[in-house]
């Protein structure tokens, strides 16, 4: 993965949370996650597939999870309960979606969310693929972006590429 | 009128029940994925169905070819995060009336409702 590959995350993710819940999202240093490193106690994850493989977490603390959710829904925070999980796998999807929008010309498809709720938990993506975590801060705390994604196509390219200059 | 909303997040559905509502929607359905719209869509007769795509048991695009075989008149709008360009040609092909891409503000959505009922006429 290179900086143009993560581009289109920070783009989907800033869009989804001012046209979603009109709330400011900074985007600190993307940093590379070491396989060992827990993400926080939400995450809600979206595999990709096609062109693009690998995936897609959006990772709060708890706290943070239930503001986010709280502004997205328009619940009171301590209404959420059980529609944290559901509210989490929407926002990730979205996320997903907008930034899948920018690879026009790739065929990639997206799963359905899935959400693990816990402390301390890992999401376990193949070795060879490298994750990037883009720190975020918003007004309802930090949260994190995760994105572990082998570009299929670019790799065949290259290796033509390589075919063709042997 | 009457709007069937076919997704599979209940977050999803709320926010857009909260939109038709203040717009005047006066009866919604809902249904989680396309098999569930299938079994409900007959005896609701809505005016105006909103579709999600990526759905589990049965997605919105085969929703979509399945309920156009029966009715060709039913005014469709797909709400999704699919934005290439291929995937709205395909939406198109396959019957949808309009095309909502989320994230969106209510008015996005209310001005593609506005679009349809413009062409198709406003139901009584």
């Amino acid at each position: 993965m290179d900086a143009s590959s993560i581009k289109p995350f920070i783009q989907s993710i800033q869009n989804v949370f001012s046209t979603m819940m009109q709330l400011q999202l900074e985007v600190g240093d993307p940093i590379v996650k070491q396989d060992d490193e827990p993400s926080f106690d939400v995450s809600g994850i979206i595999g990709m597939s096609g062109d693009v493989v690998g995936s897609v977490v959006l990772s709060f603390p708890q706290e943070t999870a239930e503001r986010v959710v709280a502004l997205f829904t328009g619940m009171p925070q301590e209404e959420i309960g059980e529609a944290l999980p559901d509210a989490v796998g929407e926002l990730v999807n979205m996320i997903s979606g907008g930034a899948k929008g920018h690879y026009q010309d790739r065929k990639v498809s997206i799963s359905c969310p899935s959400v693990v709720i816990g402390a301390n938990h890992k999401v376990a993506r193949p070795r060879d693929v490298p994750c990037i975590m883009i720190p975020c801060d918003t007004d309802c705390g930090s949260l994190a972006l995760e994105v572990a994604l082998r570009d299929c196509k670019s790799n065949e390219t290259k290796g033509q590429g390589a075919v063709a200059a042997a | 009128m009457k709007v069937l909303l076919i997704d599979d997040s209940a977050t999803m559905r709320n926010i857009q029940k909260s939109i038709l509502s203040q717009i005047g929607v006066g009866e919604i359905e809902e249904a989680c994925d396309g098999q569930d719209a299938l079994s409900k869509v007959g005896a609701f007769q809505p005016d105006l169905i909103l579709v999600d795509w990526n759905m589990p048991n049965m997605d919105g695009i085969t929703f979509v070819k399945t309920f156009r075989k029966a009715d060709k008149a039913t005014p469709m709008i797909m709400v999704t995060t699919e934005s290439e360009r291929a995937r709205v040609v395909e939406a198109i092909k396959a019957g949808v009336n309009n095309y909502v891409v989320k994230p969106f503000t209510p008015d996005v959505l209310s001005q593609r409702i506005n679009e349809v009922f413009a062409k198709t006429g406003v139901p009584s």
